[in-house]
C-alpha cells in the first residue's frame, strides 16, 4: 500500500477536520471542563459523531457499519487531538468495537446498534496497577452457574462511570504473568456487585476505579473464547494503541502548530523570536520528530488493516514514537510560549496535559519501546 | 492479478534464474562492492556475471528510460523490484555516482546526445564518476566557490582546487562545479563534466581520522574543457547543483533493507540482556529505526506522486544522517573493548570503529545537519528572518 492517503480517506480527514473544529474545539472542551461535567463528554456531541458516521467507522458494513479500518478510525482520531474534543471515541468505536468485532452475533446485535447511534458508550475495564501490564491480570472468574463470577478490581477505566457496559478481562485460569488463560466479559453497569468510584483525571477526563464483589455473568457475557482470551484483549489493546498514538499525532501536531503561530507574532529584542537560530533549529527538529510520527503511525495502521504479521511490532512502535514526539511537542510548546504557555486562559497548557494522558493510556512510550527490544529478540 | 502482481512474478522470477548464488550473500565490506569504471577488477565472476546480466536487462538503473540504458519501470515497478531483491538478498549489481547524482540531474538538464552518451555509459558501468563540489574555502557556504574556468572561445581553462572528491583517485570522469562569472555569485557558475585523464588533473588522497582515504583532494592546472561538455545552460550550474544535491539527500531516505526488523546481530542482542540502560538506548534507538524507515516510504511514495515539500530532503538527510551516528554509537558500546580493536582480524580489521568514526561525517558531508535545520525551518516552517 501507498505511504499517502486515497481520495476518499483525505475527504473523510476534510470532513473530520470541519466537524471537530466547527462542533468541539478547544472551546467545546474548555465549557465540559468549566462545568464540571460528570461525564467530561457531551452526549449531544457523541449523537453527533453517530450521525455523521463515525461512531460506526470500524463496524462491518454486515452490521450496519461503515466497515472501515484504522486509518479512516486513526483520520478522526488525529482531528479529536488536535482540537482535544471529547468524546468515548478511543474507547467505544475503536477498542470496543475492535472486542466486539470477535464476539458472536447475539452480543454484536446487542451492542453495535447503540454505538452506531451515538447512544451507547463502552469502558475498557484492564488496568490493575498504576503501568500498564495486561499479562499481569490477577481479577478471577470462577465457574458459578451457567457462567462465571468475577472477583477482582480495576482502574484507569476512561468513562467507566458514564458507560452502558464494561469490557472486563479476567483470569479463568492459569496465573498472573501468563497469558494464557485470561477470558474476556462484557458486564453490564448494572451487574450486581459492581460498584465504581468516578474520579477526575488532569485532563479533565473522567475514569473509574472498579470494583468486582462476585459479580454473576452469563456464558452469553464471554467475548472470544475461556481461556483464550489473550487473541481478543491483543487485538483490542492494539486498536487502542494506534488509536491513541493517531490521537497523539493531533495532539503533537496541534501544540506545534499553535507553538510555530507563536514564533511568528511574539516580539522581543525588537524582533519576531522566530527569527532567531536557537527556535528555528528546535522548531525544525520537532517538526522531523512529529513527521516521523504521523509516518510510523500510517504504517502500523496499514499493517493492522492488512492483518500482516509485523503489524503488532509496528503498532507497539508506533505508540511509543508517537507518544515521545508528542511529548516533545508539548514541552516544547510551553518553553517557547513562555510565561503565557504557563496561564491557564492559554491553551498550550491543555495539550501537555492531554498529551500525559495520552502517553499514559494502553502503554507508555518506555513499555512500548521494551516491547519492541522484545519482539526484535533482545 | 493486477499488473503490479504480475510484474511481481515475473522479477522475482527472472531473480531467481540470474542472480548468482555468490550475489545473494552480504557483501563483506567496500572491496565486495562493484563500482564500474574503466580500472575496476571484478572480484569474482559472479560479480561480472550479475553486472553484465543487470545491464542486458537494464536493471542497474530500473527507472531510468530504455533509451538510456534503464528498464523504464515505473516507481511502482522499481519499489516491487527492490523488494523482491531485498527478500532474496541480492546485492547492488552496480554502485555509482552516476547513477545516484549525475543520471538524474543529466535526466533533467542534460541535452539528448549527453544523456544517450553519458547516461548509457553510467547504466553500463563503464565510467566512474566523481563530484567536484567542496572547496578548502567552501563548505557549508559552496557558492563562495573560487575554481575558475576561463573562456577560450570553443573552450574553458579551468584553475583551482576542490576538496572531500569522493574516490577522485579511482574516478574516470568529474562533475564540476566551475565559476565561469566571477561578477555574479549565483549565477557564474557552470556544471561541467571532464576526463580526470585530461592534463594538468592531479589527485591527493585525504587519510581520515577512521584510517581510510575515501576523499581527495583534487588540483586543476590549466585544465582544457570543451564547451559541448556543460550540463543545463552555461553560469547557471548553481541550479543543476542544487537539484543534484536533493537528489542526493532523496537517496539517503531510501537507505535500509529488509524492513528493518532490528538493526543488530544475535551476538550483540546476548550482550545486551546483560546491560539494562545500553538495551533500553538500543529499544529507543530501534523505534527510532522502524520510524525512520516508515518515515522514508512515505516521502518516496509523496516525492513520486509530487507531494511532497520540495525541501523535505534535507529534513530525511539530517534525521538519516543523525539516526546513523547514534546506530553507530550503541553498535560501539555493544562491541566493547572488542570494537576497540583496530586492525585484528578478530574485529574484522576494525570495521566497526572505522565505520563509526566514518559516520561522523554523514552530518557533514552533502550539507550540516545545521543547515538542514535552516533549510527546514525557512522554507518548508517559513521561519522569518534572512
Amino acid at each position: 500500500m501507498a505511504m499517502t492517503l486515497n481520495d476518499d480517506q483525505n475527504m473523510l480527514r476534510d470532513s473530520a477536520r470541519d466537524f471537530m473544529a466547527s462542533e468541539a474545539p478547544v472551546t467545546h472542551f474548555r465549557k465540559f471542563r468549566d462545568m464540571g461535567c460528570k461525564d467530561g463528554f457531551s452526549h449531544d456531541l457523541w449523537k453527533q459523531f453517530a450521525e455523521m458516521g463515525f461512531t460506526g467507522i470500524l463496524i462491518p458494513e454486515a452490521d450496519g457499519g461503515m466497515g472501515m479500518g484504522q486509518i479512516e478510525a486513526g483520520i478522526v482520531l488525529e482531528e479529536i487531538g488536535r482540537n482535544l474534543s471529547p468524546s468515548p471515541f478511543l474507547t467505544t468505536s475503536v477498542a470496543a468495537v475492535e472486542a466486539l468485532k470477535m464476539a458472536d452475533k447475539a452480543m454484536r446485535d446487542r451492542w453495535f446498534p447503540g454505538i452506531l447511534a451515538g447512544e451507547t458508550v463502552i469502558g475498557i475495564a484492564i488496568e490493575e496497577g498504576v503501568k500498564h501490564r495486561p499479562e499481569k491480570i490477577a481479577c478471577v472468574a470462577t465457574r458459578s452457574g451457567n457462567g462465571f463470577k468475577l472477583t477482582g478490581q480495576k482502574q484507569f477505566v476512561v468513562q467507566g462511570a458514564s458507560s452502558d457496559m464494561l469490557i472486563v478481562a479476567a483470569r479463568t485460569a492459569g496465573a498472573a504473568g501468563e497469558t494464557d488463560g485470561l477470558t474476556l466479559f462484557a458486564v453490564d453497569k448494572d451487574a450486581a456487585g459492581l460498584s465504581m468510584e468516578a474520579t477526575r483525571l488532569l485532563d479533565s477526563a473522567v475514569a473509574a476505579h472498579v470494583q468486582l464483589d462476585g459479580v454473576q455473568v452469563d456464558a452469553d457475557a464471554i467475548i472470544g473464547e475461556v481461556d483464550g482470551g489473550w487473541t481478543v484483549l491483543s487485538k483490542m489493546l492494539d486498536a487502542g494503541r494506534v488509536g491513541a498514538a493517531a490521537e497523539m499525532v493531533g495532539v503533537g501536531t496541534g501544540a506545534m502548530d499553535m507553538t510555530f503561530d507563536y514564533l511568528k507574532t511574539r516580539k522581543q529584542f525588537d524582533r519576531v523570536i522566530g527569527e532567531f537560530q536557537a527556535l528555528q533549529h528546535r522548531a525544525a527538529h520537532l517538526y522531523g520528530e512529529m513527521e516521523g510520527a504521523r509516518s510510523i503511525v500510517l504504517k502500523a495502521q496499514s499493517l493492522m488493516d492488512e492483518g500482516h504479521a509485523k503489524a503488532e511490532l509496528y503498532v507497539a512502535a508506533a505508540k511509543a514514537k508517537a507518544g515521545l514526539a508528542c511529548n516533545l511537542s508539548v514541552r516544547e510548546g510551553v518553553q517557547m510560549h513562555g510565561g503565557i504557555g504557563m496561564t491557564d486562559e492559554y491553551d498550550i497548557g491543555l495539550y501537555m496535559k492531554r498529551d500525559r494522558s495520552l502517553n499514559e493510556f494502553f502503554g507508555d512510550a518506555y513499555y512500548h519501546a521494551d516491547r519492541v527490544a522484545t519482539m526484535n529478540g533482545y | 492479478m493486477s499488473d503490479l502482481e504480475t510484474f511481481r512474478t515475473e522479477a522475482r522470477a527472472w531473480l531467481e534464474e540470474n542472480c548468482p548464488a555468490e550475489m545473494r550473500t552480504p557483501a563483506k565490506g567496500d572491496d565486495d562492492v562493484c563500482w564500474g569504471g574503466r580500472n575496476f577488477v571484478f572480484q569474482s565472476e559472479a560479480q561480472k556475471l550479475w553486472l553484465e546480466r543487470c545491464v542486458a536487462k537494464g536493471y542497474t538503473v530500473p527507472d531510468w528510460p530504455k533509451a538510456y540504458g534503464g528498464a523504464g519501470l515505473s516507481p511502482q515497478e522499481t519499489k516491487i523490484l527492490r523488494q523482491e531483491m531485498a527478500k532474496l538478498g541480492c546485492r547492488s549489481p552496480l554502485n555509482s555516482f552516476g547513477i545516484w547524482m549525475l543520471g538524474p540531474a543529466l535526466l533533467k538538464f542534460g541535452t539528448e546526445e549527453q544523456k544517450v552518451h553519458y547516461m548509457g555509459q553510467i547504466a553500463r558501468g563503464e565510467i566512474r564518476w566523481c563530484q567536484g563540489y567542496s572547496e578548502p574555502g567552501s563548505g557549508s557556504d559552496l557558492v563562495s566557490m573560487q575554481t575558475f574556468g576561463e573562456d577560450k572561445g570553443d573552450h574553458w581553462v579551468v584553475n583551482g582546487q576542490k576538496i572531500w572528491t569522493s574516490y577522485a583517485d579511482k574516478a574516470d570522469w568529474i562533475f564540476c562545479l566551475v565559476r565561469t562569472d566571477k561578477a555574479n555569485k549565483y549565477h557564474g557558475i557552470s556544471f561541467l563534466l571532464f576526463d580526470m585523464e585530461t592534463a594538468g588533473v592531479t589527485t591527493k588522497p585525504i587519510k581520515l581520522i577512521s584510517g581510510n582515504s575515501p576523499f581527495c583532494e583534487t588540483f586543476f592546472d590549466n585544465v582544457v574543457v570543451p564547451k559541448d561538455q556543460v550540463v543545463g545552460e552555461i553560469n547557471r550550474g548553481w541550479d543543476v547543483a542544487k537539484y543534484l544535491l536533493g537528489h542526493e539527500r532523496e537517496m539517503i531516505s531510501g537507505m535500509g533493507g529488509d524492513g528493518g526488523v532490528t538493526s543488530i546481530g544475535a551476538a550483540m542482542k546476548a550482550t545486551l540482556s546483560e546491560e539494562p540502560v545500553l538495551r533500553a538506548q538500543m529499544a529507543l534507538f530501534d523505534v527510532d529505526n522502524l520510524t525512520f524507515r516508515a518515515h522514508g516510504e512515505r516521502f518516496m511514495d509523496e516525492w513520486k506522486t509530487g507531494k511532497a515539500h520540495p525541501a523535505y530532503s534535507n529534513l530525511m538527510k539530517y534525521v538519516g544522517t543523525e539516526l546513523n551516528k547514534k546506530r553507530n554509537e550503541l553498535v560501539m558500546s555493544i562491541g566493547g573493548s572488542q570494537a576497540l580493536e583496530w586492525e585484528s582480524e578478530r574485529a574484522n580489521g576494525g570495521s566497526k570503529a572505522r565505520n563509526w568514526l566514518r559516520t561522523k561525517a554523514n552530518s557533514i558531508e552533502g550539507g550540516t545537519s545545521e543547515v538542514m535545520l535552516n533549510v527546514v525551518s525557512k522554507r518548508i516552517l517559513e521561519m522569518p528572518g534572512g
